[in-house]
């Protein structure tokens, strides 16, 4: 039998070309534009803004110059930053603590769940700018709930900000972003067969050992899943600039502000059209890895 | 099923702890419950004494800071309806058609959309609206947020929309209605609800955001809220927190409705995967 189509190609096509125009000028372009300035000494203003000139791989070669590569306010140091960023925020701090979250949500009363999924869920969903105010007011030396906190525990305040300021973005953006793994590893526990559990409780097996020996190695996918998504939205995310502008004296300039600075107060489109090259690959690897993850997953439950 | 006092005191336990868990994460949100009432709001935690709205009445009387909602909000709502209504006329030809290379479209789609995302995106970004003489407008957020979140937008749909029998379409179309009337009088009210999760979410995310807002825009009449937000600060650099924290409360209330919305009407699960 012939099968019956519903759409034939050119009507599709005129489905397409909305999308298609859309998608081709603000991402596929500039994924090219991008590698295109990379190349050039261009600039924001003055005379290289009209007429930039090509300079092969200076701007890369500045990058990577060895001289200054570990500097502060360098590219290096930033690198290495965002690296470390991502590693405690999001891997260590996103993913283990979306885990126990979701672990715990299934023992717990109701309303106790949803009151704490209300906080994570919240922190979660509310704008980056009041979210990055309301962690300012909660972190202020003189006047913050966490000295408060501290000072009627009879211990001695800090100023987080100027002192730890790397670790105030690590906790801000694990806190940030915590509910996301908490959700999708609710639902990973969730489609586990309760009997399973029920046969571990009749043989009076522990909580940590349910964890250990039957949650755990069932949603092994889910967690490699959540630990790309995160780790690629933690190395790009801006919002830590909303929480310290990448100071006290760059120690908080991760990647993303390192070229917001570069390109939008230095000028220097080129250079930072060269760190988003970079950037870019290091994207790309990542969603390669992502889809031939979710590929294998969706064959294998196509099975 | 009788509980065991191991059980039991391990049942206390996870709640406690999950309780404290909770409280660690309400904290720094808790401040932003208190002070917009509060006459004296500072940085720190009080109950509001005395319990006023006149932060708010202060906000509304500030014409900057409500054009700036305003301003959220036709950016907002631009980028949605360019978003819906493109994802699903894509979506919808990518489930229907029998054109060739659909899945790879797709996949090459969601690659590159997370290859070109946030930092590596704001050079080229801004280069191309420069080019294209629409910095400094309200058509560059829209246009720019439309083209980010299509893919994912287009994905979500597709996904939905493939899940939904062909044969509705199928007997329209024998009973002489064309691809067209079939997509918009019987396809349309069926995947409409595809087309909200989409809608909800595009919106929260423009809504919220900061970065393309103040890269693209330069004049203070065009600023949306996220970035006027700002100007609740004095000359000196300190807040003015009575203000500022009104005001963002105002500003969070929409994101804070649809999310009661969609988990009102859907559940929230859904939202797994797909926030950019």
């Amino acid at each position: 039998m012939k099968k019956f189509t519903l759409l034939s190609n050119r009507t599709g096509s005129l489905f397409m070309a909305p999308a298609a125009a859309l998608v081709g000028a603000f991402v596929i372009a500039p994924f090219f534009w991008i590698i295109f300035v990379s190349f050039t000494n261009r600039t924001l203003l003055g005379k290289t803004a009209v007429n930039p000139e090509f300079v092969g791989l200076d701007n890369y070669i500045a990058l990577f110059d060895p001289s200054n590569f570990f500097t502060r306010g360098q590219f290096g140091f930033s690198l290495i930053l965002t690296i470390q960023f991502v590693l405690f925020s999001a891997i260590i701090g996103q993913a283990v603590l979306g885990l126990l979250l979701a672990w715990l949500m299934q023992a717990v009363p109701k309303p106790v769940k949803s009151l704490t999924e209300t906080a994570v869920i919240g922190a979660w969903i509310l704008p980056e700018v009041v979210i990055g105010f309301a962690w300012f007011a909660f972190l202020d030396y003189d006047n913050g709930t966490m000295n408060e906190i501290l000072t009627s525990l009879g211990l001695p305040r800090g100023d987080w900000l100027l002192d730890y300021p790397f670790w105030v973005i690590v906790f801000f953006n694990t806190w940030r972003g915590a509910a996301f793994s908490m959700m999708l590893f609710n639902s990973a526990f969730s489609s586990i067969p309760p009997s399973y559990f029920q046969a571990a409780d009749v043989a009076g097996a522990s909580s940590w050992q349910k964890f250990r020996d039957i949650a755990l190695p069932l949603v092994r996918g889910h967690v490699v899943t959540d630990l790309i998504l995160i780790t690629m939205w933690t190395f790009n995310v801006f919002t830590p600039y909303l929480l310290t502008k990448g100071g006290p004296s760059y120690r908080t300039e991760v990647l993303s502000i390192y070229t917001y600075r570069i390109a939008f107060r230095d000028f220097e489109f080129g250079k930072g059209a060269a760190v988003g090259v970079v950037i870019m690959f290091i994207n790309l690897a990542f969603a390669l890895i992502y889809l031939r993850v979710a590929r294998k997953k969706a064959a294998g439950e196509a099975q | 099923m009788k509980l065991g006092f191991r059980q039991y005191v391990s049942r206390i336990g996870f709640s406690a702890f999950a309780a404290i868990l909770g409280a660690v994460f309400a904290l720094p949100l808790i401040w932003f419950l208190f002070a917009p009432f509060n006459a004296r709001a500072e940085l720190g935690l009080a109950t509001p004494d005395p319990f006023t709205l006149q932060n708010f009445a202060a906000v509304f009387e500030n014409s900057f800071a409500i054009r700036a909602l305003l301003n959220s909000l036709i950016q907002s709502v631009g980028g949605v309806v360019l978003v819906g209504g493109a994802a699903t006329l894509a979506a919808y030809a990518l489930s229907r058609s029998a054109m060739p290379g659909k899945g790879a479209v797709t996949y090459v789609l969601l690659l590159f959309s997370s290859v070109v995302s946030g930092s590596a995106a704001m050079v080229p970004i801004f280069l191309i609206i420069s080019a294209m003489g629409l910095i400094d407008s309200h058509l560059a957020v829209i246009l720019v947020f439309a083209g980010g979140l299509l893919p994912t937008g287009m994905f979500i749909l597709r996904d939905f929309i493939d899940g939904i029998p062909r044969s509705y379409e199928e007997s329209a179309m024998v009973a002489g209605a064309s691809p067209v009337q079939a997509f918009f009088d019987v396809a349309l009210p069926v995947i409409r609800p595809g087309i909200v999760v989409v809608v909800v979410w595009a919106f929260v995310n423009i809504w919220g955001s900061f970065l393309i807002p103040f890269i693209l825009l330069r004049s203070e009449d065009l600023m949306p809220a996220s970035v006027a937000i700002y100007s609740f600060y004095s000359e000196a650099g300190t807040p003015v927190v009575t203000l500022l924290a009104a005001y963002a409360l105002i500003y969070s209330l929409p994101v804070i409705a649809l999310y009661l919305f969609v988990s009102w009407k859907f559940g929230f699960r859904f939202f797994g995967g797909i926030k950019a």
